[in-house]
């Protein structure tokens, strides 16, 4: 992404969350701050999973997050009871709350991981993730993977690998590379490195 | 988006919310402290306390709760089956305390309307502008002859509050002979936790497929039809051989005579509408109502107590609002979700009309999660608007509802974990 295009993002990005967290009253339907609420028994306040399975989706970048929606509410992504939840909301409604958690701050917790796994996994991030999971895979423009919970983690590359979940373009090819070059665990390795972020 | 410029982001995003703050809360202008009490420290009661601090810090808010500690009641069919203990449900209150909310050991006995004022056995009075009740569920013990809270604490629990009684129920179930018998009197619509009773005989099987192989649950229902029925029939036939001459669990629902008209708490004998049922072990949940607060305060009208679906207010008197098992709030079940989602509309509702505004349209969500056996687990949501032609709680069309059936055994081993998952969120949601 150019420098012209993340200066708009970032301009727009500020404005859709001062309409987010405008006083409800004025609004005719649900606010984004009063659907997003809801969200917080299964995915924590503001979005800060406790865990120790469902994930974290404070500061999630809000483009991430509507397609993350759509796609379950369409059901082009594998799920237990997200895409029975998405099918309730409006496109305009996801869009409010995705500006709510994207304006909130992700809290981490600690999970056990292994240290010789993680280590080896912060190595392949680097080689193969790292381009579009940005800052060893803290929120930014791809789904957050930095501290988020580990279950999650291997649900979702299980959905990937076993064909339940279309790759996003260029990650099977760096998934097979990473595979091809650290073995079969190699997946386990990335998923102990985002664990070990606290 | 780099580091640096989430930092920005978050640093001007702050602002605009201060910004935001102070054209949204006139109230802190004018300098009143505005004063809300909030009556029990279950799902709804500790979520509104919580969610009105972290709305508007300028609200003072009470929390006035008998007991000192908060046991969760959902999850605690695995304390039956020896998945998890008492202790491992069981919370305190210095969450709330962190959020600014005082909260007050005694026990509400009434609430003056007109005063605004809250009475307390401990003989204190506490005035309020908001009053808020959350009192859970009472039971209807006249409902089955020979059965009382005497008989619940000693002998057949009810076990339908976690506690003391859950404990007892764990014990009695290790200790009944190797081809035990345990029968389960469910309750009829509405009672706290649809899926409860059936997850119940769930939990307990689970023990006794590995402990007592050879022992019979019979469940005995006063209604023909029960919440994630298929899905229950799925996991029981596929776990515990329903259906066949060896299962483990039966049902008996009210056309089979599944309604209990009474006990015998000497021979452990319960009289149903058309025979005689004699167990080892006997867990009664009885028919409910809302909890004693709601009656002594008028907010009753029936069993439950009516409110505007909106705000939560009640039907009866203003500036109090009821939430959680002891509202009427169908199509919303009685459930710990279902609390915690009308405490935010209830939270929203009174700081909005502290601020001299109406509230906006409410939203609902309710998941509920049972675990019906080991990597087993099922689910339930749904997503609820307001109706405002017949101001009624209705589900979003086409949206929500249960489990697939035959899900992949991958999927309902997911949903276990999400089901623990679930339950971690919705503790940390209320108290932390």
């Amino acid at each position: 992404m150019n420098r012209e295009n993340t200066m708009i993002k970032k301009v727009r990005n500020l404005i859709m969350a001062f309409v987010a967290m405008l006083p409800m009253a004025i609004m005719a339907a649900p606010s984004g701050q009063a659907l997003s609420f809801t969200c917080a028994g299964c995915h924590g306040t503001d979005g800060s999973s406790v865990g120790p399975s469902m994930p974290a989706i404070a500061g999630m970048d809000p483009e991430v997050f509507v397609d993350a929606m759509k796609a379950y509410r369409d059901k082009q992504r594998n799920s237990t009871i997200m895409n029975r939840i998405a099918k309730a909301y409006s496109d305009e409604q996801f869009k409010a709350m995705a500006w709510f958690f994207a304006s909130q701050r992700l809290y981490l917790q600690p999970q056990e991981y292994d240290m010789n796994l993680a280590k080896r996994g912060a190595k392949l991030h680097d080689k193969y993730c790292e381009k579009c999971h940005e800052n060893g895979g803290r929120p930014g423009d791809a789904g957050t993977l930095a501290g988020q919970w580990m279950p999650y983690l291997e649900y979702t590359m299980d959905d990937f690998i076993n064909g339940k979940r279309k790759w996003p373009r260029k990650m099977k090819r760096k998934v097979d590379a990473a595979i091809d070059e650290e073995g079969q665990d190699a997946v386990s390795t990335l998923i102990h490195y985002y664990g070990s972020q606290q | 988006m780099t580091d640096i410029d989430r930092r920005a982001f978050i640093r001007v995003t702050s602002s605009v919310a201060a910004l935001g703050a102070t054209i949204g809360f006139p109230s802190l202008a004018l300098g009143a402290t505005r004063r809300v009490v909030v009556v029990g420290g279950g799902v709804g009661g500790s979520t509104v306390a919580k969610y009105l601090r972290k709305l508007d810090s300028s609200i003072a808010v009470t929390l006035i709760e008998t007991k000192p500690s908060y046991t969760a009641c959902f999850m605690s069919n695995e304390v039956l089956s020896g998945e998890r203990t008492l202790e491992s449900l069981t919370f305190g209150y210095d969450g709330l305390r962190r959020h600014g909310v005082e909260v007050i050991q005694d026990t509400v006995v009434g609430i003056d309307p007109v005063k605004k004022t809250v009475r307390t056995a401990g003989g204190n009075n506490f005035d309020y502008d908001a009053c808020v009740v959350s009192p859970g569920i009472g039971f209807k013990w006249e409902t089955i002859e020979g059965y009382d809270k005497d008989v619940a604490a000693e002998t057949v629990p009810h076990a339908w509050n976690a506690g003391p009684q859950t404990v007892l129920l764990r014990r009695q179930i290790e200790a009944m002979p190797e081809g035990g018998h345990v029968i389960i009197a469910a309750p009829p619509n509405p009672f706290k936790c649809p899926p409860g009773p059936y997850e119940r005989a769930s939990q307990i099987a689970m023990y006794c497929k590995h402990h007592k192989p050879r022992a019979k649950i019979t469940i005995l229902d006063p209604k023909d039809a029960f919440s994630k029925q298929g899905l229950y029939t799925e996991g029981w036939t596929k776990l515990y051989g329903y259906g066949t001459d060896n299962s483990m669990i039966d049902w008996i629902g009210a056309a089979g005579g599944g309604t209990v008209e009474g006990l015998d708490p000497d021979t452990l004998t319960l009289q149903a509408e058309i025979e005689d049922f004699q167990g080892d072990v006997i867990n009664i949940i009885p028919p409910q109502k809302a909890g004693a607060i709601a009656f002594a305060a008028d907010l009753v009208d029936g069993d439950w107590c009516p409110v505007e679906k909106r705000t939560f207010e009640s039907q009866r008197h203003k500036d109090i609002y009821v939430l959680g098992d002891a509202s009427s709030a169908a199509k919303m079940p009685k459930s710990a979700y279902a609390a915690n989602s009308q405490a935010k509309v209830a939270a929203a509702a009174i700081v909005s009309r502290f601020q001299g505004l109406e509230p906006g349209d409410p939203t609902f969500v309710n998941t509920c999660y049972s675990v019906v056996g080991e990597d087993f687990g099922i689910s339930v949501a749904a997503v609820y608007g307001l109706d405002t032609h017949t101001n009624t709680i209705t589900p979003i069309p086409n949206s929500g509802g249960v489990s697939p059936s035959n899900a992949s055994p991958e999927i309902r081993k997911r949903e276990v974990s999400y089901a623990h998952s679930w339950f971690k969120n919705v503790i940390n949601d209320m108290l932390e």
